[in-house]
């Protein structure tokens, strides 16, 4: 048995969870308008923690541990924050800053009343979100996990409602059914688990796991709950109208963070709870569903008429890519390069893809707030009233065709080199063909912007600048990625015993 | 046959009439039932779990039973609020399906 013991500065890991939910509690004591001012205070002290979590971890080399009540497990439960927990935990709160900030000039109470409905939710509802994402980081046992994912369900789905419009409603609702049926499939997953190991702590599970049914049919359960809720194609089809019928800050954070928390468990569970036990054909089916979803959402994204519509198809495209960490990263032999190339490569996705997609949303956002729609054949010549915004729509959009410098670049270079490496070309073939789609659907919208207007153009409400500078900040972080050397990222193997196969050139 | 795996059979039926049921019913008010439904034959499996994990002389290990204790409350709070956002639906249209007869417009 492994003897765990709480690291000195673990502490943080309970202050990350703790913080943003004392929030929701507070802001639900004193109500109304102290919810944006107890959430605008916890910015910044969130995301203190979230990099010096991540500090930590680089320094020490090592994950960073707290054993809650000082019980080691199975009998106690255990946060633990590795080195992919940090670089997860920076992004949330980097994109949960700007949401917020963003989220200012929507949700602010009106002065003659004391609360109104769309701020109280909005503010709370962003602070659950962030205490969930966190939790669902941190976690390092599979039904604590399971109830990090349930919260994170719950904050997201009343944030796709938020405007109470029919249409978001049925949005809503839709995404309620499919997270409930994936909440539950994952639930059956960790009781057949349990039952078989007796434990469902993340690092004992590990060692006591083998090659059987139950393990593939309890995995299997898992993964197919999560995979509705990350809305891997074919299970995709609530995330459209969902994050396109949000609010602007609430779509970025839905398809910036929230659809990764669970691709995150399925991380968990294959990665570091049954290291080594994927079928190959698992992996394979796991690379053909996301190559579907690559050319699916992106043939589908350039036929949507509808600004936010686009964007929300394209996070369903850009989600299939992280599903090529499965064939790629994994195998019956590890110790290849190629593996720590992908394994670096489909994490850089996965945090450019967010910076990048929040932009992309912030800037809809303001290009809707002006023009008081988001019809794109419309939509000719506002980049010249709102240069910003379209600059950090093109940006965003550059990261995501895969455009030198760009996370999105590095991220498929890494992916793209990989697959060939590997001898499995075909994935090549699609993430090419993904990159020429998006570049399709991206200079579709930018035509349009920088596009000569037809008639005068009438604008129907200012727009700030501060708030287009929050868009093209989000984005120039997915272009900073950009320049981070092309290899494997020791960071993202720090603190994970089963990778350390795994050879960083 | 011991009741461990008559009651784990009869939860893996539940899961079945359950998961068949969310597939099936067009209706969200059948899907939220048939949710519940499927949960509780998956309490039903923790409950067969704990029997079947129990220490010489106990009736049962009691971390499935916490955890169900636990998912009972998850599986509550979901069904509240799926059933809230139904009503609200109902009150908004005068409709209790999930058509997209709008199309999407803002």
């Amino acid at each position: 048995m492994i003897a765990h013991a709480t690291t000195a500065s673990g502490f943080l890991l309970v202050l990350a969870i703790v913080f943003p939910a004392a929030g929701i509690l507070l802001a639900l004591t004193l109500g109304g308008r102290h919810a944006e001012r107890i959430t605008l205070a916890l910015l910044p002290v969130g995301t203190a923690v979230a990099i010096a979590i991540a500090c930590e971890v680089w320094r020490a080399g090592d994950a960073l541990v707290y054993l809650l009540g000082g019980w080691q497990p199975p009998l106690g439960v255990m946060l633990r924050a590795d080195g992919l927990s940090a670089v997860m935990l920076v992004t949330t709160s980097l994109v949960i800053c700007a949401a917020g900030l963003f989220g200012r000039a929507g949700f602010r109470t009106p002065e003659n009343l004391h609360e109104a409905r769309a701020p109280l939710a909005f503010w709370t509802l962003l602070l659950g979100v962030w205490a969930a994402l966190n939790a669902v980081f941190l976690g390092h046992d599979l039904f604590n996990l399971y109830v990090g994912l349930e919260l994170l369900t719950f904050g997201a789905v009343p944030l796709v409602a938020l405007s109470g419009r029919p249409e978001t409603l049925t949005a809503a609702l839709r995404y309620l059914l499919f997270a409930l049926l994936g909440s539950v499939l994952y639930l059956l997953g960790t009781a057949l688990l349990y039952g078989a190991h007796g434990t469902l702590d993340i690092a004992l599970l590990a060692a006591r796991v083998r090659p059987e049914p139950v393990a593939w049919v309890a995995a299997a359960l898992m993964t197919a709950g999560l995979l509705a809720k990350t809305a891997l194609f074919p299970l995709h089809l609530w995330l459209p109208p969902a994050h396109a019928g949000a609010p602007a800050a609430a779509s970025a954070v839905l398809s910036a963070l929230v659809v990764k928390g669970s691709f995150f468990l399925i991380v968990r569970l294959w990665f570091d709870a049954m290291p080594g036990l994927m079928p190959q054909a698992a992996a394979q089916l796991l690379g053909t569903l996301g190559a579907a979803a690559i050319l699916f959402g992106s043939v589908l994204a350039l036929r949507q008429a509808r600004l936010k519509l686009l964007i929300a198809y394209s996070t369903v495209a850009q989600i299939g890519y992280l599903f090529f960490l499965f064939p790629l990263a994994m195998g019956p032999d590890l110790g290849h390069s190629w593996q720590a190339a992908a394994w670096t490569g489909g994490w850089i996705q996965l945090v450019s893809h967010a910076f990048a997609k929040a932009a992309m949303f912030l800037a809809a956002g303001l290009i809707a707030e002006a023009v008081g729609h988001d019809r794109i054949a419309e939509l000719a010549g506002i980049g010249r009233a709102l240069p910003i915004s379209a600059l950090a729509f093109g940006l965003g959009g550059l990261s995501l065709m895969g455009v030198p410098p760009s996370g999105g670049f590095v991220a498929k270079w890494l992916l793209l080199t990989a697959a060939v490496e590997a001898g499995q070309w075909w994935w090549a073939l699609v993430m090419l063909a993904g990159g020429l789609l998006a570049g399709g659907y991206v200079f579709r919208v930018l035509g349009q912007l920088w596009g000569d207007a037809n008639g005068s153009l009438a604008l129907r409400a200012r727009v700030s600048r501060r708030r287009e500078a929050l868009a093209l900040a989000l984005a120039l972080c997915a272009l900073s990625l950009g320049f981070l050397p092309l290899q494997p990222n020791a960071l993202l193997q720090i603190g994970r015993p089963h990778a350390a196969e795994l050879v960083v050139r | 046959m011991n009741t461990a795996a008559l009651f784990g059979l009869l939860g893996a039926a539940l899961v079945g009439l359950g998961l068949f049921g969310l597939v099936v019913h067009p209706n969200p008010l059948r899907k939220i039932l048939a949710f519940n439904l499927l949960g509780g034959g998956v309490f039903l499996v923790f409950g067969a779990v704990a029997r079947r994990g129990a220490a010489a002389g106990m009736g049962g290990d009691p971390v499935p039973q916490a955890l169900v204790i636990t998912g009972l409350v998850v599986a509550f709070s979901a069904t509240a609020l799926a059933v809230s956002l139904l009503l609200r639906l109902f009150q908004e249209t005068g409709r209790t399906t999930l058509r997209d007869e709008d199309g999407g417009k803002p």
